[in-house]
């Protein structure tokens, strides 16, 4: 690793801890979410620095529609959301002590436990290609499996979310058409 | 072949992305003064350009109680994101860093308008400008999902990220003729994250100009050159993703980039003007039943055109 990439490593890693920090310190839900955002922003960098431009990016891309959407929720549920009065952001403060001590020091063991190459290995020109052939050449079974249970859980979530069903919608002889929708769509179900 | 660029592109492409956007501007002024039956002049083109010293010379208007950094935060981030996203379009052979995952960049940088508009929406401490916020969100839920399958039928059928070598893969064939459904949803996207026309509903008149309502001077130039830079960075990444780059007979590669970025730039701006504002909610459905559907298949013609190569 050149000295740029060392520079630019540290200053990503400093900042997203500092932003890290802000997340428990600010008082507002919505400059909370964004330090958050930025935090992984910083992240997704210091993946990229460490010479994998693919999973740098999706973090970047994902973390910023993934924040923006859950500030919306936080918002809908938080009292207090504009930080106008201060609140702490800090919940259950032992379990979460004990729980992010046990996940830091099973990060940290995992660093020397690892057992890491001696000398730098030639790297691969195309770094995309080998996370790829990873997750999805040996592992196709495994990822298949979690797509299904992933898009079952979201759906059987919303299932049990929500109050309404078809009955509500087409009627009791499930003839009424168009449906008693609360908001009209756009295909005319 | 396209090769990353000179020092000085990374500040010609920002300048030539401006260009586009002054253009689409000065072309959407024009034509509201033929619709209005005065004389298209060039004074008369250039008419909104005045906004600009405008702007820059207009008063702050102050809310009570603002978030003023996520705020400016908000609305510094739409052009810059913009700007950052043409990194990657080629323009002829030269792009300013033709990195080797291209069109997640040009996503990623796209999706930050999410983030950066829902802040502007939510700084002001203003309930209509919070309304557009949410707006863009609902309307981004809608469009993101088909524009980025419709980024990836283009990466699936070149089989790279990169977008020089999406360009080459386009080779006697372009793909926005043998993906035609990508081609029209990538374009609806354009308009989706430029806000504009059809999809100006998070800045709608019926919430007195939503997210732009409380921004005033230099705060509403950003937003607005935000959008116009969108829609130019959309028109010319359109080029080397749809249209093959800069391939063509005759002419020098730059040229033809630029024949074919204000091609596609002129059809954005007439959509612009033509198509009346769709609300979010009846996007969201059409989007959902029947965009995301057909978006995934179009993605499966190129997959199954290169298991069969």
């Amino acid at each position: 690793m050149g000295t740029t990439a060392a520079v630019l490593l540290w200053t990503l890693g400093v900042l997203a801890l500092a932003c890290g920090v802000l997340v428990f310190t600010l008082n507002s839900m919505a400059r909370v979410t964004f330090a958050l955002l930025a935090s992984l922003v910083c992240v997704g960098g210091v993946v990229t620095v460490l010479g994998l431009p693919y999973l740098g990016v999706v973090i970047v891309l994902m973390m910023a529609m993934e924040m923006v959407i859950m500030a919306v929720f936080m918002i809908a549920y938080m009292m207090n959301p504009a930080g106008l009065t201060p609140m702490s952001m800090l919940h259950n403060k032992r379990g979460a002590l004990a729980i992010s001590g046990v996940v830091f020091a099973a990060l940290t063991s995992a660093v020397f436990v690892v057992p890491w190459p001696d000398r730098p290995r030639l790297r691969s020109k195309d770094t995309t290609v080998q996370v790829g052939m990873s997750l999805m050449g040996d592992q196709m079974l495994t990822m298949v499996t979690l797509g299904f249970v992933l898009l079952a859980t979201m759906v059987g979530a919303t299932v049990l979310a929500t109050n309404r069903g078809r009955y509500d919608r087409f009627g009791d002889d499930l003839d009424q058409r168009p449906a008693r929708d609360p908001a009209g769509g756009g295909v005319g179900r | 072949m396209v090769e990353a660029g000179a020092w000085w592109t990374l500040l010609a492409a920002p300048a030539l992305l401006l260009g586009f956007a002054v253009l689409a501007v000065t072309a959407d002024a024009a034509l509201t003064a033929r619709d209005a039956g005065r004389p298209v002049t060039v004074s008369a083109a250039m008419r909104p350009l005045l906004a600009v010293p405008r702007a820059l010379v207009a008063q702050p208007r102050r809310m009570p109680a603002p978030d003023r950094m996520l705020w400016r935060a908000g609305v510094v981030s739409v052009p810059v994101a913009a700007v950052l996203s043409t990194l990657v379009i080629p323009f002829g052979n030269v792009a300013v860093a033709d990195l080797s995952v291209g069109v997640v960049w040009f996503n990623a940088m796209e999706v930050m308008t999410w983030a950066g508009l829902w802040l502007a929406g939510w700084g002001p401490n203003a309930a209509f400008s919070l309304v557009g916020g949410y707006r863009f969100l609902a309307q981004g839920l809608a469009y993101e999902l088909p524009l980025m399958f419709a980024l990836i039928s283009t990466a699936t059928g070149a089989q790279s990220l990169r977008v020089g070598d999406i360009a080459a893969a386009q080779y006697g064939l372009w793909y926005a003729v043998w993906m035609p459904v990508a081609f029209v949803v990538y374009l609806a996207g354009v308009l989706a994250f430029s806000f504009l026309g059809p999809f100006a509903y998070p800045v709608g008149q019926d919430i007195a100009g939503g997210v732009l309502s409380e921004t005033s001077g230099v705060d509403r130039l950003m937003l607005q050159a935000g959008r116009w830079l969108w829609l130019a960075a959309g028109a010319a990444m359109a080029v080397p993703l749809f249209l093959g780059g800069g391939a063509g007979p005759a002419l020098p590669a730059w040229a033809w980039s630029l024949i074919k970025t204000l091609l596609v730039l002129a059809a954005l701006v007439a959509a612009v003007r033509r198509l009346p504002v769709i609300r979010a909610d009846r996007y969201v459905e059409f989007a959902w039943v029947v965009l995301i559907p057909l978006t995934i298949l179009q993605a499966l013609v190129p997959a199954l055109v290169n298991v069969n190569r």
